[in-house]
């Protein structure tokens, strides 16, 4: 386990009372809290290096260059990417997604072809594709899930035959909290002819991610979420791919010359960055990957999958609670519902105790529907959780049963 | 200021109506019908009203299984008592009372003011105004769903 008492006082928002009890984030897998190294890093970038990128001649503009470009390195060396030119900066996961279908996908989507996507997938790895096979009068494949909820590999085989154009699943499902075998997944779809899109939005903060390990052809990713600011992210891609798509935004930055009716296009990655970047985001991405690489991807890996165990325990021995996801192969995502209290119910209760967890359908209706369940509670870990936090949030829920009477169903 | 107490959203007769719900049912005689949704917990409501002249003469709701939070279910069925046998316009007067409860007003009238608590619970106030909101769509005679997001009250 993390020495989280070393860890908590790196974080001012843990500082925070919530009606006099000790603040308990367990909603980690909608955005983590930020370590005073990433705030430091983005006033600091303000207060001394701040100009625009990639177009000052002067030393004030080649070092804010330099702090952009130094957290594109930090992001290639973080998920090994093939190479530097790999990493392209976007607002997140979800441009990220995007951003693929609006280019490698409207390049080459066609009528009567398919894209396969899964039951598990966030909205945000569904919706793109959804819109690119209208667009183009395509089908899209929704593979099933297992009862234990994993990707059925069965129906994955099945969805291949129609030789997809695209793959698209999650490394790590948000709402079960699943780790799926990115590798062997991506091998399949690769024999099948398809390329594949992994969503790693709750992967890349929680877990070493290898993606020339896992020979995928984009890998997007959110920093919000694994201690980086807001609006920090990454697409990243096979730069031969890279190579060959059209360009996204157009505009600045993104041009290599401009003529009165075309113009050529910038060198990869900055072909897809059109437009001033988001560099404090960047700068503060990097910083939050140089806090995590100190703390070691396996040793948070190994503390949060000991928190989400010891949950699935303690939770499942109250009566009338249900436990969702795989038993094993699981990240810190906790799923569960508690007889008929609904979890919108359950999240107000916990909150008057301070516990944060997330209620609802997690940007995941369909899987929602194949649950059976309109909405399930979410607790889920990073580095600063400790047992204590779980004490409180199953004091918390054991509360909210005595206060509804619950009736185990 | 002391923080609000649970006991207060949840009081004993809105423990009772989500338990309990009134009127929940499908109304087969209904003559105007809305639906309601909360984008944000996912939860709907089916509201189907029986109106003669100008009275609600009868109304029931159903909420998908497991859709209903305590409050949305309980406010839906308080509601449906709270307004059968009146009149449309009176209908109207009682859901701007409610609304103005809410928004940190007096209370409603009767066993609305049970909902007085919500107040300080910014994050459910929606969910006390779903079934409301269903109301005025099917007395409007509103065949487009309506949800929480749509109304401007917030």
């Amino acid at each position: 386990m993390l020495d989280v008492a070393k860890i908590r006082p790196d974080f001012p928002i843990l500082e925070r009372k919530e009606n006099s009890k000790r603040l308990v984030y367990l909603d980690n897998a909608a955005t983590s809290q930020k370590p005073r190294k990433v705030l430091d890093a983005i006033q600091h970038y303000y207060s001394f290096h701040n100009a625009n990128v990639h177009r000052g001649a002067y030393a004030l503009a080649v070092e804010a260059t330099d702090a952009y470009e130094a957290a594109r390195t930090a992001v290639a060396r973080f998920v090994h990417a093939w190479a530097r030119e790999a990493v392209v900066f976007t607002r997140g996961t979800t441009e990220s997604i995007n951003l693929v279908a609006a280019t490698w996908g409207r390049a080459n989507v066609r009528r009567g072809d398919t894209v396969v996507v899964t039951a598990m997938d966030h909205h945000s790895n569904i919706v793109p594709w959804q819109i690119l096979c209208q667009e183009k009068g395509a089908t899209l494949r929704m593979v099933e899930i297992t009862e234990d909820g994993r990707i059925d590999l069965i129906d994955y085989g099945r969805a291949l035959e129609s030789r997809p154009r695209i793959v698209a699943f999650p490394y790590v499902s948000n709402s079960l909290g699943t780790v799926n075998p990115a590798a062997q997944l991506s091998k399949l779809a690769h024999a099948a002819g398809a390329v594949t899109v992994v969503d790693g939005a709750q992967s890349t903060p929680h877990l070493r991610v290898d993606v020339q390990g896992i020979d995928c052809d984009f890998y997007a990713l959110s920093g919000h979420k694994m201690l980086g600011p807001m609006g920090s992210g990454a697409l990243i891609a096979k730069p031969a791919l890279l190579e060959e798509m059209p360009p996204y935004h157009g505009g600045g930055e993104m041009i290599e010359r401009v003529w009165d009716d075309r113009s050529t296009w910038n060198k990869i990655p900055h072909k897809f960055e059109g437009g001033t970047p988001n560099v404090e985001a960047a700068v503060g991405l990097g910083a939050a990957i140089g806090y995590l690489e100190q703390l070691g991807l396996d040793n948070v890996s190994a503390h949060e999958q000991e928190l989400a165990r010891l949950a699935v325990e303690r939770l499942g021995q109250i009566e009338g609670v249900t436990v969702y996801g795989p038993r094993d192969h699981r990240a810190g995502v906790v799923p569960f519902t508690y007889g008929d209290v609904h979890p919108h119910d359950l999240a107000t209760i916990l909150d008057k105790d301070g516990v944060c967890i997330r209620a609802g359908h997690h940007c995941t209706q369909p899987l929602m529907r194949r649950l059976g369940v309109a909405a399930t509670a979410r607790a889920s870990f990073y580095i600063y959780n400790d047992v204590d936090d779980i004490d409180a949030l199953v004091a918390a829920v054991r509360k909210a049963g005595e206060l509804f009477g619950v009736l185990a169903s | 200021m002391s923080p609000p107490d649970l006991g207060d959203l949840y009081q004993q007769v809105i423990l009772d109506h989500n338990r309990n719900p009134r009127n929940f049912k499908r109304l087969e005689t209904a003559n105007r019908k809305a639906e309601g949704n909360n984008p944000l917990c996912g939860d709907r409501i089916q509201l189907y009203v029986r109106v003669d002249g100008d009275t609600i003469s009868d109304i029931g709701f159903q909420m998908p299984q497991g859709s209903g939070c305590a409050i949305s279910k309980a406010s839906a069925s308080l509601m449906t008592d709270a307004v059968k046998g009146k009149t449309a316009a009176a209908a109207e007067t009682l859901f701007q009372a409610f609304r103005d409860m809410l928004a940190g007003g007096k209370n409603a009238p009767g066993k609305l003011a049970a909902f007085s608590g919500v107040r300080a619970f910014p994050s459910r106030i929606k969910c006390a105004n779903l079934a409301w909101h269903a109301l005025h769509a099917a007395l409007q005679n509103s065949d487009e769903p309506v949800t929480t997001e749509s109304a401007r009250d917030f």
